[in-house]
Formats: structure tokens, C-alpha cells, sequence
């Protein structure tokens, strides 16, 4: 606690500072930096300014009796070892296999995927006997791409600006590595890297309904349709995550993504750190280009030698210290970095399950993402709209009953539908989300209705979350669910922005441990984890 | 001819997969989707059902029938109420472990007891001249385990009776017409009951069941989840844990209760005066302290197992499907990496599988004394790429999952 007669920068002066690390935001990243430094011994205390801790992954009772994941609802990309690190497990660390992947084709027919790799064969082959081999080699490509990857992913970017003998010796090691990966995986590499899923996709299939199955993941928060470059980017990105070792397979945490912040909060506690909810901090206290503290915005000054910021790069570089302290070219980056969120969410209470009409009596094809976008068309139509400022009039869709693998997410025989929404341009052309919101509820149920008969008489809920409301709940700037696009230019050593990701800051004593540092955004747990490695080591010296 | 189950009617419709093994001579699911590891999830977060009707069951009736028991398994059956049952094992002469069932006290004198094998003229051998009948009734029940978190949720809207029902407890109760015996038993270690049921009534039964299941996910699951719940709880099997003592031929396949990690049944053993088939030879092994091995858990160094697997050029492999191998166990001393040379061998994981819900490779294992404190470190045998190779890891108590909820008194 702070002594209320001795000032902040005389506390932080006389060794005395009421904590030894302070982390702005609790959201996942927050959370895992928080235990990690409490973990190292450190007296931490973990500030969020809502009522809750787990920023875009929260669960919330919307509607008496139903848990909605308000925002984000499946997991996948995080990483493993945070798990066993933080001991997760006994705090409640629980995903929930998805038994199955399902895809309306859009004319009545499916693809429907599980976990035997033999029968999703077959499922390709009924569509396109040549995508059927196409599918084995694809994946397997992929997971070699993954595979070289991921030492990249795990680790702090080089500082590759630095001139330092350890920076150099980082990049000897980025380089041997990259030089050790097998020729084809490289190319695989560029071309993920650079280009667009369409290019990719085609590489491999025919089938539009295989491709368009195969790219959902490629657009997913970012504005890019299909056949945009830089669209496999994001594709490989989400394919970078595991469940159980399987790449690119996803879960659905026990309680939702909330169920999962819960247990982040649980494990941090229990290593010592200190979470204090509603309390927003209005800025970082910094003198002489030192971190001192933190006051919130009912005046509390916090002191504390170590100050994380987890909320986006806009806020940690423009809002919670000022930015003329700060080097120019840093600013400058920042304020153009693209964050133009595309996405939004119908959550919906259901009163029993939805009916598709080609399969009236099993539920096992809603056991995991239900994905309506059924072609690469579809989806790039769906985008066409977002360029000039409005929203898709018949919009991409991924959808999950995670009642059905949950059953505790809503009364018996009830469920809960995320409906993960695209696109939704954060700004819109001549009019605005307040005035749109139920429009746009009604043309995302219309295509449910479409491919689900009936759909809408069975809705005893329904909660749009615009991208403004993504801003306002979750602080990510304009509603940019990564906390800054994945765009090359804006990822690894570029990410937050250049000379500057290594979870340092030019502050001394503050540091970054948002989704807008390396390697990006989704329940992810790196930044935090790195970052926690970076600001350890630094205490060290 | 294989046979089938008074449930397979039903639940082969339900099977999409029409993969079987055989046991006891039944066909009996390996599994019924394409997902055996969503099969388990329901048991671990929602309710699943198992058809356990292949047990043979054999009705122990008479005054005496009591004293047959008392004189024939391992624990002191005479401090089982009528109401309660028991999970047991019996041994022969020499202490070693025949098999395992559970005992189901229904009155004063008359009981039930299940078995994997056949064991009907054992029992009849010892009863000699005692008052008590011995019957053979395995068909004349199927048993469906109702397991999980929501299994009292889905029972309870077919017989009340389940609110009252403890740890092992059992009761008769009817769903619909038909009579049936409630218990709170299972295989999986969690929160779970077992329905036995007249076979000509098994049906209709069932599909109450499945029924009152729908709107919490209820789904039947088969033998390989089955093991994977079996293994995090900690629940030895016949033929895989141990060799049943009758039918092996070294007594390195044989194991007395204590080294099968059954010494919580040995209370009283020592020091009392309750004869019972192999009784001298385990109190021998308890005073003299000569048991070979002690059961435990083994859980591998996950860091270890991603470091191999990554060295190698591997995607770090986490399957969920239990080893259909006995694997050995290293002491730590033993050089890392290389050569599997037997002179360290410090006992041996008769299962071993990676655990969705504890997010670690787990494995069940017998050690020489010396390493069963928990925690000892130990290394595994494993073989990657053709080659013979051991992995960190250490013992552990058993069970490996063991909520609250299992246990929890209604
Ligand atoms: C609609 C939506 C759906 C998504 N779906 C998925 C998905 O299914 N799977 C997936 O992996 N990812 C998904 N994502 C992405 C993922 O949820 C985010 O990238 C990730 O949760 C961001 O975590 P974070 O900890 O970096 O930041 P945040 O979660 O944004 O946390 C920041 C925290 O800081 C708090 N805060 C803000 N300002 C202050 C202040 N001044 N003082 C104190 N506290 C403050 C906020 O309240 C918040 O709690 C989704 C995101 C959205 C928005």
C-alpha cells in the first residue's frame, strides 16, 4: 500500500515502492505476465479497469442461465508450456475437445470433418476425389511450415537494429536456424508470408467448397479478404496453435475463453500476485526517462519500479505516458500502426438446437466451429463491402454451440450460439453502429435462418457487439481483436514497431506484454510470458 | 459366436464407427464416433454411458454365504452393510492376486459379486459343505454405468433414489416398470453410478436414460475411452496391470495385493484373526517387508518429451490412446538419451498415455520400494525413430485424477 504522507517518485527513490512490478490491464496477457513476475518472486499487482479480469476473453451470464463468450470463444493458439509453467491444471485448466468442424457448402450439402483423418478423407473425396490427396499433402505442408516456424514464434524477436554482441549473437541464431530449414518449407514460408490464401488454396484444391472450408481461418479479424496478399498470413497464424499436439486444432475451454481467464487469475493469485479490479490507471509516472508508477484515474499514485503495460500499442505508447517523452520515429509508427477492426459478434440464447435440413437427427456436427462462408467468393464478396465503409450483406460467419461440448454454459436442453461476425468495418460510410446494431443483428440472423430453417423462432436471446463495442468493453482500439493487424509489416521484429519488440520500452522500467508485441494477438500467452523473461532479465543485471 | 449385450440392440444403433473388440466373448464397442477422446470428455464434463454387461455376475446366497466371502476375498466382507459394496480382489494360496471385483452386499445373506473371468468353481471349490448357493447369473443382467459430472443430474429424473446414494452405496429402485439395482460404482473415477437390469428389460431402461441424457449431452462411450479413464484414476486392469496368479507361469508375472497397490485393504491383516485364502503368506510379506514392488504413478517431464521429440525433428506427439506396451523405468542415474541397459531397470509402466485433463503423460507403474516415494525422479523408456531412448520423468501417488466429486457425500 502506498503511504499517503510520502510522495510517489520519494517512495520509489528510497527503495521503498509499495510493489516491485505493476501490470496495466488484465486481460489474458496481463494475467500471465502478472504470474509469471509473482511466480519469480516479484510483489506484483495486476490493475484492470473493469469489473472483471480477461479483457477479450470473458464469460459472461447475458441472459439468466446462459454463459455467453461475449468476445473471443475457442482456444488453441496457446502456448503449452504456459500451462505446464504456470501450473494450470490445478487451478482449472480444462479444453474441451471439438469433436468436429462443420461446413454448410452453401447448396444444401456439407463438408463435415472430425477427428479420424481417414473419414475426413473420405468427406473430401465425396466432394473432389482430387482434393482428397490434395488435403493430406496440405496439411502436412502446413504443419512442416508450423514446425520451422515455431522456434520464431517461442522466442523474443533479435533485435536486429542492435549492435550489441548479444543482439548480433540473437540474429546468428535466427539465421542458423532459417538457414537449417529444408528449401520447399522456406518457399512455403514466403509464400504464406507474403500472399494471399486464395493462392495458396488453389495450389492444392479445386473444390470451392474445400477451399472456402480451408480459408475461413485466413480472414479472421483482419481486413483482408481471401484474395488479398497477406491473407495466408493470417491464415498460418491460426493454424500455429495445438490442442493436445494436434497443429491447428482448437478447443473449447471448460466455462469458454472466461472459464480460462478465471483459471490465469486463480494461478496468479496463488503465486502472490495481487489483483485489483476496477481501477484504471490513467497514466504511467515516469521522471527522468525512469518508470516510477502508476496513478489511476481516482488519483491513487501506485509506485512500483516496473510498470507492464498489456493493453494495445496505442495506449502504451500514446495514452498512458506522453507521447513527447517518447523518440519521434516510435510515435510515428504507432500512430499509423493499421489496427481497423472488421469484426463483430451475435451471441444468441437458444431454445434448442438448430436444424440443418440435410442432417434433421444427429448433433454431432455441432460439436465445433460451424463455419458459414462457404466459398472463397462468398468471403470476398462478404469483403467487398467493408472496403467502402459498410458491413457484408450476407456475411462470413464462424459459429459455435459450445453448450453442446459445455453443457454448463446453458440450462438443460438450451444453448448458447457465438457468432463470430465479418465484416464490420469499425468506421462506417454515412452512418453509425448505434444506429446499425439491430440491422445488423437482423442480416446475420438472416443468413443462420438461411442455412438453419426455423433459426430465428428458436432465439429466446440475441447480443450484438459492434467493433465500437469491442473498443469500449476491451480498450483494443478500434475493435481490432489482435491489438494491431497481422500485416507483415507489422509483425515480428516490426511488432509493435521496429527496434521495438522486445517487450522493452524507451522508458526504463516500463515494458509491453499486449497481443500488439510479438508474436500477436488471440489467446496466446506469449507476450505475456516473453515479456515476463525480458523484464526478469533485466532485474537481473 | 461372439454374443452381444441385452443394451446392443440400442446401442448399436448408435455405433457410427462398427468398431468392436471382443470381451468375455461379447462384442463390445471400442468406440461410437469417429472422437474416442470426446467419448471421454463426457465422462470428465458431462455424463456418458458404458455397457459393463460382459462382467460375469455370480449371486451368493445362505446363511453361510457371508462366511464363504469372508474366508475368500481380501477384505473383511462381515464390514460391509447390506446396502454398501465393496471393491475387492481374492488370491491364492501363496498371496498373490488372483482377481478383482466389487461385492454387492443386498441383505444379510445374499450377495453379488462381479468378475472379468469366470470364477465359479473357485468359489465352489471353497464353499465345500458351507449353506450357501452359488449362481451363476451373468446373463440375466445387463449393467450400464451412467458416469460423469451430470450422471446423478440424468438419473434423478428417473430415480429419485440416487440423491440419497453415497460412495458405494447401492439400492433397488425402479425406472418405469422395470426393477432395477442402483449403485454408486464405476470404473472411471469420477462421479458415476451403475444401472443393473433384468436383460429383457435392459432396453427399455436404457433408452430412459438416453432420454433423460439428451439435454446434457449424455453419449455413450466405448473401451478406449473407457481406458483412458481408467488409467487417470488409477484403476488397475486384469492382464495388463498383473497376470492373473491361476493362469501364469513365472511369478514375475504375479503380483500380491500390496505390490498391486491394494495395501489400503490389508488393514486388519496382520494383526487379526480373519482366515482367508492367502492370508499367512501376506502377513509374512507384510512382517518380513518382502514385497518386490510398489505400485505407482509416473508422470512424464513434459519438457523432456517436447525437447526429445523437437531434437528429433518431430512434432511433439500427445496421444491420448494408452500404450499397448509395457514400458521400463530407469533409475535417474542411468546415463540420459542412450543405451536402455537393463542394469538400472527399476520397474516398469504397465500403462502409459497423455492425459486431456492433466495435460501430461501420465502412466501407471510398478518400482522397486526404494523409488516409490513420490517424486522420484526416473526415466522411461521410449523409442523415437527407431531408436531405443528413456525420457525424464517421476512417481507420483495414484490416483492420478481424483476430483471431489467422485466421493462427495450426496
Ligand atoms: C470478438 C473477438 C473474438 C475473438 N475470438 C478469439 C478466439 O476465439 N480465439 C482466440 O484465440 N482469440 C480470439 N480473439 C482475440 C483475443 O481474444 C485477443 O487477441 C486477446 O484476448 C487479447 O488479449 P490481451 O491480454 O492482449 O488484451 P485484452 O484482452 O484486450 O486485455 C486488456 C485489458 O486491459 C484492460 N484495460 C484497458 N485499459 C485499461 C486501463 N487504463 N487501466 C487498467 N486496465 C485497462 C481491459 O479492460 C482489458 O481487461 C477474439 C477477440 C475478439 C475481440
Amino acid at each position: 500500500m502506498t503511504t499517503s504522507d510520502r510522495t510517489t517518485s520519494e517512495a520509489a527513490a528510497a527503495g521503498t515502492a509499495a510493489y516491485d512490478a505493476i501490470v496495466v490491464g488484465a486481460g489474458h496477457n496481463g494475467l500471465v505476465n502478472g504470474a509469471y513476475l509473482a511466480k519469480a518472486g516479484l510483489r506484483t499487482l495486476i490493475l484492470e479497469r473493469r469489473h472483471l479480469v480477461g479483457g477479450a476473453a470473458i464469460t459472461e451470464e447475458r441472459h439468466p442461465g446462459f454463459s455467453f463468450t461475449t468476445f473471443s470463444y475457442a482456444l488453441s493458439l496457446l502456448r503449452p508450456e504456459i500451462v505446464q509453467e504456470l501450473d494450470l491444471v490445478r487451478h482449472g485448466f480444462m479444453p474441451l475437445m471439438m469433436p468436429s468442424s462443420f461446413h454448410p457448402t452453401g447448396d444444401g450439402d456439407y463438408l463435415l470433418l472430425g477427428d479420424d483423418d481417414a473419414q475426413n478423407v473420405q468427406e473430401i473425396r465425396r466432394h473432389s476425389p482430387h482434393d482428397a490427396d490434395a488435403y493430406e499433402r496440405y496439411h502436412h505442408d502446413l504443419d512442416r511450415v508450423c514446425q520451422a516456424i515455431q522456434p520464431l514464434f517461442d522466442n523474443a524477436p533479435p533485435d536486429v537494429f542492435g549492435k550489441d554482441p548479444e543482439d548480433q549473437a540473437d540474429v546468428k541464431w535466427l539465421l542458423d536456424h532459417l538457414g537449417g530449414v529444408d528449401r520447399k518449407v522456406m518457399h512455403d514460408v514466403v509464400r504464406l508470408l507474403t500472399g494471399s490464401a486464395a493462392d495458396w488454396l488453389d495450389d492444392y484444391f479445386e473444390n470451392e467448397a474445400v477451399k472456402g472450408f480451408h480459408a475461413s481461418s485466413s480472414i479472421i479479424g483482419s481486413k483482408v479478404g481471401p484474395m488479398s496478399p497477406g491473407s495466408a498470413l493470417v491464415l498460418l497464424f491460426h493454424k500455429m496453435g495445438q490442442h493436445d499436439g494436434h497443429l491447428g486444432a482448437w478447443a473449447f475451454h471448460k466455462g469458454g475463453n472466461g472459464g480460462f481467464t478465471q483459471v490465469l487469475a486463480r494461478a496468479a493469485e496463488a503465486f502472490g500476485a495481487e489483483i485489483r479490479l476496477e481501477a484504471p490507471v490513467s497514466s504511467v509516472l515516469t521522471r527522468e526517462g525512469r518508470t516510477q508508477g502508476v496513478v489511476l484515474e481516482d488519483g491513487t499514485e501506485l509506485t512500483a519500479p516496473v510498470v507492464v503495460s498489456a493493453l494495445d500499442p496505442r495506449r502504451t505508447f500514446l495514452e498512458l505516458v506522453d507521447p513527447r517523452e517518447l523518440p519521434y520515429d516510435l510515435v510515428d509508427n504507432v500512430s499509423r500502426m493499421k489496427f481497423r477492426g472488421v469484426s463483430a459478434k451475435v451471441n444468441f440464447a437458444l431454445d434448442g438446437l438448430p436444424v440443418f435440413p440435410a442432417l434433421p437427427d444427429t448433433v454431432d456436427h455441432f460439436g465445433g466451429f460451424l463455419n458459414i462462408g462457404p466459398t472463397l467468393e462468398y468471403m470476398e464478396r462478404a469483403f467487398d463491402a467493408a472496403k467502402y465503409g459498410w458491413y457484408s450483406e450476407r456475411p462470413f460467419i464462424d459459429a459455435a454451440l459450445q453448450s453442446v461440448v459445455d453443457p454448463d454454459m446453458a440450462p438443460p436442453g438450451k444453448h448458447v450460439m457465438s457468432c463470430f461476425v465479418q465484416y464490420a468495418p469499425y468506421e462506417l460510410r454515412g452512418s453509425d453502429w448505434e444506429s446499425e446494431r439491430d440491422r445488423f443483428g437482423d442480416t446475420a440472423q438472416a443468413v443462420l435462418e438461411s442455412h438453419f430453417p426455423g433459426f430465428g423462432d428458436l432465439v429466446l436471446h440475441r447480443e450484438v457487439v459492434t467493433p465500437l463495442d469491442i473498443e469500449r468493453h476491451t480498450g483494443l482500439t478500434e475493435g481490432n481483436i489482435f491489438a494491431g493487424e497481422f500485416l507483415a509489416p507489422q509483425m515480428y521484429f516490426f511488432r509493435p514497431a521496429p527496434g521495438w519488440s522486445r517487450y522493452a520500452t524507451p522508458v526504463e522500467g516500463y515494458y509491453q506484454c499486449g497481443s500488439g508485441t510479438h508474436p500477436g494477438g488471440c489467446v496466446i500467452g506469449s507476450p505475456g510470458r516473453l515479456a515476463s523473461r525480458r523484464i526478469l532479465r533485466d532485474l537481473q543485471r | 459366436m461372439i454374443r452381444t449385450t441385452p443394451f446392443h440392440p440400442r446401442l448399436s444403433e448408435l455405433n457410427t464407427e462398427g468398431l468392436y473388440t471382443h470381451w468375455q466373448g461379447h462384442l463390445s464397442p471400442l468406440r461410437y464416433t469417429h472422437a474416442p477422446k470426446h467419448e471421454y470428455f463426457a465422462v470428465r464434463n458431462s455424463v456418458g454411458v458404458f455397457d459393463t454387461s460382459p462382467l460375469y455376475k455370480y449371486r451368493i446366497t445362505g446363511p453361510d454365504a457371508e462366511r464363504l466371502l469372508a474366508g475368500a476375498l481380501v477384505r473383511d466382507i462381515r464390514s460391509c452393510r447390506p446396502g454398501k459394496a465393496q471393491y475387492t480382489i481374492w488370491c491364492d494360496d501363496r498371496g498373490f492376486v488372483m482377481e478383482d471385483g466389487v461385492v454387492f452386499r443386498h441383505s444379510e445373506s445374499d450377495f453379488l459379486l462381479t468378475a472379468a473371468r469366470p470364477n465359479l468353481a473357485w468359489f465352489q471349490a471353497l464353499a465345500g459343505s458351507l449353506r450357501v448357493s452359488l449362481e451363476d447369473v451373468s446373463d440375466d443382467h445387463g449393467i450400464l454405468a451412467v458416469q460423469g459430472p451430470r450422471s446423478r443430474a440424468v438419473l434423478r429424473e428417473l430415480v429419485p433414489e440416487v440423491e440419497r446414494l453415497g460412495f458405494f452405496d447401492h439400492t433397488v429402485a425402479k425406472v418405469g416398470s422395470a426393477a432395477v439395482t442402483l449403485s454408486r460404482t464405476g470404473y472411471t473415477g469420477d462421479l458415476g453410478y451403475e444401472v443393473s437390469v433384468d436383460a429383457d428389460q435392459a432396453v427399455e431402461v436404457l433408452d430412459a436414460v438416453l432420454d433423460a441424457g439428451r439435454a446434457h449431452s449424455l453419449r455413450p462411450f466405448g473401451e478406449e475411452a473407457l481406458m483412458m479413464l481408467r488409467i487417470e484414476a488409477g484403476l488397475p486392469l486384469v492382464d495388463v496391470e498383473w497376470r492373473n496368479s491361476r493362469v501364469a507361469f513365472s511369478d514375475a508375472e504375479r503380483v500380491t495385493p500390496k505390490e498391486l497397490g491394494m495395501g489400503w485393504m490389508l488393514r486388519g491383516v496382520r494383526d487379526g484373526d480373519r482366515p482367508f485364502v492367502g492370508r499367512d503368506a501376506i502377513r509374512r510379506e507384510l512382517v518380513d517387508g518382502t514385497s518386490r514392488w510398489a505400485t505407482v504413478g509416473v508422470v512424464v517431464d513434459w519438457a523432456d518429451w517436447d525437447r526429445l521429440h523437437r531434437a528429433a525433428g518431430l512434432l511433439t506427439v500427445k496421444d491420448e490412446h494408452p500404450l499397448p506396451y509395457e514400458s521400463v523405468l530407469y533409475s535417474d542415474s542411468a546415463d540420459s538419451g542412450d543405451s536402455a541397459d537393463s542394469v538400472d531397470q527399476i520397474g516398469y509402466a504397465t500403462s502409459l498415455m497423455y492425459s486431456p485433463v492433466l495435460q501430461r503423460h501420465v502412466g501407471l507403474a510398478r518400482v522397486r520400494p526404494a523409488f516409490a516415494e513420490p517424486g522420484t525422479p526416473v526415466r522411461l523408456e521410449t523409442s523415437l525413430l527407431h531408436h531405443n531412448t528413456t525420457v525424464a520423468a517421476s512417481t507420483t501417488s495414484l490416483p492420478h485424477f481424483n476430483p471431489a466429486r467422485k466421493t462427495a457425500k450426496p
